[in-house]
């Protein structure tokens, strides 16, 4: 696969298709938890193009304690998710979550819990209302997240139709 | 006694691009202790400083969670599976409001 570019600044400068039938999917969902956060995972592949994101899976937020400004994903759910992507010829590729009346920026939380190599997507809810959405990359020292770019799906992918799907 | 461990797809490319490792090992800890050391970037993925396996980082010994049995000081056989499983949390830091970008 073709390296990512590095800004003047050095970070890298990855790529995330989402068709928009997905993302809106991701912000209804996000709406639909306010003024909990939301997440759930995605399921795509890498691709020359870059990585795309190619179906959702909507999950419950297992932080029953602080689910305002919390997520988590037991590891049970992870495995669940990665079958239901190999079932359908995918890769689980990453995850989203909601921040809700927060910026979609990382917190320091979520980078001391983060894996490399995932794609992580954020969108802000303000008042209910889904808004800003972007997409981050762990780097391998841990030190930082790099941003990705949200860029529409490619002509002809085989984004399913922006139809969340759900667990087995 | 070789044991396989099952490297996680966020990982395998701090080890490789494997998708498992084979050692030998008398406990779980010796096997990660052995998977570290060869490939050393793998290290601060799954302790942490002071050198605890992290919160977020899950160790089964074939199907059960070594949390419920010995964690590290595990005893493994012959033929066992080791398997990394990660579990994701995250979330808007509202006490601190500390953004790390």
């Amino acid at each position: 696969m073709i390296p990512p570019p590095h800004l003047p600044d050095g970070t890298r400068q990855d790529m995330i298709h989402l068709d928009e039938n997905l993302a809106t999917g991701i912000r209804a969902h996000a709406a639909r938890e306010y003024p909990y956060e939301c997440c759930g995972a995605l399921l795509g592949a890498d691709g020359a193009t870059g990585r795309e994101v190619r179906a959702l899976l909507p999950l419950a937020n297992g932080r029953d304690d602080s689910p305002r400004n919390r997520f988590l994903i037991s590891a049970d759910e992870v495995c669940a998710a990665e079958r239901a992507a190999a079932e359908r010829g995918l890769g689980l590729i990453g995850w989203y979550h909601s921040h809700p009346d927060h910026p979609a920026r990382p917190s320091e939380f979520d980078r001391e819990h983060a894996w490399p190599w995932y794609s992580y997507i954020i969108v802000r809810v303000a008042g209910g209302a889904a808004e800003e959405m972007t997409s981050w990359r762990l780097r391998d020292d841990r030190t930082h997240y790099d941003p990705e770019e949200i860029q529409p799906a490619p002509a002809g992918s085989p984004a399913m139709g922006g139809k969340p799907t759900v667990p087995a | 006694m070789p044991v396989k461990v099952i490297v996680p797809t966020p990982l395998r490319r701090f080890a490789a691009e494997r998708s498992s490792v084979e050692c030998e090992a008398a406990t779980v800890g010796d096997a990660l202790r052995q998977l570290t050391t060869s490939y050393r970037e793998l290290k601060k993925h799954l302790y942490t400083d002071d050198g605890r396996i992290r919160s977020f980082v899950n160790v089964y010994l074939n199907d059960d969670d070594i949390r419920f049995l010995k964690q590290e000081q595990t005893r493994t056989k012959d033929g066992d599976t080791i398997t990394i499983v990660p579990s994701i949390a995250g979330g808007a830091d509202a006490a601190r409001l500390r953004l790390i970008v």
